[in-house]
């Protein structure tokens, strides 16, 4: 593989022309990973130096001040991202683990392929659309809450862990399983006794990459709790404040104050989500290296 | 109450969602649809006080800048995806795949932030400029430079397409027989002569889906767009100009919808974003599930 002239090759003038077009395309194709990652880099140091500046202690223990007032800082967001991140991973986890264990354990093959497709599909139904679905379901006739906020983001988190921890299953070896049966468990007894205790790493990675997902979600927030109080809430059936739609709301204003929030809001969130996107890349990496050496 | 029972209907449950998302999303688009019926999708006109809603010049919107995030993202998320498979050293491969995936974990709302506050005013001061100077005889770069507009929102779009399509790329790569790859090379073929020959013919249905997904996701972005796009409907084919796409329209209004005929306009919206995301997503799963059966897994 390696791009060193054999000594029996004929150089012409074609082959070095092919060697150079070749050389040329690696360097692009370099070139265009570099430029990822150098844009993750500008955005990731943009939001940092911005951001910096107003994280300090009230930010993360005072309320919003009303406008034209200095200091305060956005706790209601951050209680309300908790709870109801918390909820909608209280709703997935279990239903998208269900799930798996249906699709790999039970469900005949073409069952299981169609279930596979409707997850994938509602993974790219658009976040915008589901936050109109949750708003004539739930908000129209009784007005915004948190739960039907947390119901939302289950909806996002849903077909992230269903689909990961189908994956993590079906690399459960074969011998676990039937060992299991041949020791005259249930198929059920055997799901919940061995196989699930194998997959738990992989099911903790899937369900810290759906949180992530979910505490920086907007669009469906948007029309399901984004009426509040500047105060914290913990009143699950009324709008609580959210990181994400704090951004937003501040983002488009003109007031640099309140530009001045949001970028330490999306400091706040962007370093919370990074690190959870990192360590669920490292937990899979080792669940996935401990199954193949258990195989 | 077994375990299969109580399993299956969780399983059962996603397909009703999708079911209840369906209908629920149509029936409150259901007065628009009956006052409007087509034509909806035929007329520009979003006018709340005399309460006429179209969606034209809002599909437009959709169309080119999921077109013109396409045609930036793709080749990029191509060639990273051929980096990471077939020229980075072993050891960067970790890392750098890593790197690119944690572009595609930072919530829209920021990258929307970033790009209002910080990408929208350096395109207005020098990029827009010198597109217009150069190329301004090319109706996509002509008019006035502007922090907000279609250029941000392709280019935002381009930030959260690139790294799905990269990595789904390097997944397909990953999984051409090497013999194939080395047959190439053995027969003098240089790196480039064999993922042009080789790699891509051989994944190339696998990188059409790649490319749906890609386009379901620029069509279906609606806050990040909402923040750097200008909020205003219009059909131009200037990228420097204000606009406004299907998804951002529904953020940007929904709350201060006036009457119920704009809310159910703003459902309808969301019925054509609904039936658009089913197309594309549906077609790209059905080519995935061709090319399986085909390599025999």
């Amino acid at each position: 593989m390696s791009a060193e002239v054999n000594p029996l090759t004929v150089i012409t003038p074609r082959s070095r022309r092919r060697r150079r077009v070749g050389r040329i395309m690696e360097g692009v194709a370099t070139s265009a990973a570099l430029l990822a990652i150098v844009v993750l880099g500008i955005v990731i140091v943009s939001v940092a130096r911005k951001g910096l500046p107003a994280v300090n202690a009230d930010f993360f223990t005072k309320n919003p001040v009303p406008f034209g007032q200095t200091g305060g800082g956005i706790e209601n967001a951050i209680v309300g991202t908790l709870i109801m991140t918390a909820m909608a991973t209280a709703i997935a986890v279990p239903v998208g683990v269900l799930i798996a264990i249906y699709d790999t354990e039970f469900a005949p093959p073409q069952v299981a392929e169609m279930i596979r497709l409707a997850l994938n599909v509602l993974a790219g139904v658009p976040t915008i659309v589901i936050g109109i679905f949750i708003f004539g379901l739930l908000v129209a006739g009784s007005g915004q809450s948190a739960i039907a906020a947390s119901i939302g983001l289950s909806i996002v988190m849903l077909p992230v862990i269903a689909r990961a921890t189908e994956e993590v299953l079906a690399l459960v070896p074969t011998a676990l399983r039937e060992g299991g049966m041949a020791l005259g468990a249930t198929r059920a007894r055997t799901v919940i006794t061995i196989i699930l205790p194998t997959a738990v790493g992989g099911i903790l990675t899937a369900t810290i990459v759906a949180v992530a997902r979910a505490a920086g979600e907007t669009a469906p927030l948007l029309f399901t709790s984004s009426i509040f109080a500047n105060t914290v809430v913990t009143d699950v059936h009324q709008a609580m404040a959210s990181i994400p739609l704090t951004i937003f709301v501040d983002s488009e204003s003109p007031s640099v104050a309140d530009q001045q929030t949001a970028w330490a809001a999306a400091l706040v969130l962007m370093t919370c989500v990074l690190v959870a996107g990192i360590i669920g890349r490292l937990l899979s990496l080792r669940t996935r290296r401990q199954i193949e050496r258990a195989r | 109450m077994t375990l299969r029972g109580v399993s299956g209907a969780a399983a059962l449950l996603v397909v009703i969602t999708l079911a209840a998302i369906a209908y629920k999303v149509i029936d409150q688009a259901s007065s628009a649809i009956s006052i409007f019926g087509l034509g909806f999708l035929t007329s520009s006109e979003w006018n709340a006080v005399t309460n006429q809603f179209g969606a034209l010049d809002l599909i437009w919107g959709t169309a080119v800048t999921a077109i013109v995030t396409l045609i930036i993202a793709v080749p990029i998320a191509v060639a990273i995806g051929l980096f990471l498979s077939e020229l980075a050293p072993r050891r960067l491969r970790a890392p750098v795949g890593t790197l690119v995936e944690l572009l595609a974990a930072i919530p829209s709302v920021v990258l929307g932030l970033w790009g209002i506050l910080i990408m929208g005013p350096f395109l207005e001061a020098h990029i827009e400029p010198f597109l217009s100077s150069r190329l301004g005889f090319i109706p996509l770069f002509g008019g006035t430079p502007s922090n907000v507009g279609l250029l941000p929102a392709c280019f935002v779009l381009t930030i959260m397409v690139v790294p799905i399509v990269a990595s789904i790329s390097r997944d397909l790569f990953d999984s051409v027989p090497s013999d194939l790859k080395n047959g190439a090379l053995a027969l003098g073929a240089t790196r480039w002569e064999m993922m042009r020959s080789v790699a891509i013919p051989q994944v190339s249905a696998g990188l059409v889906a790649a490319v749906m997904l890609g386009l379901g996701r620029a069509m279906g972005e609606a806050i990040a767009v909402t923040q750097v796009i200008g909020d205003t409907p219009r059909r131009g084919w200037s990228l420097f100009g204000q606009a406004d796409t299907l998804a951002s329209r529904i953020a940007s209004q929904y709350q201060g919808a006036a009457t119920a005929l704009q809310t159910s306009s703003l459902a309808y919206l969301a019925t054509i974003l609904l039936v658009l995301s089913l197309l594309v997503n549906v077609s790209a799963q059905v080519m995935v599930r061709r090319i399986r059966r085909r390599m025999g897994t």
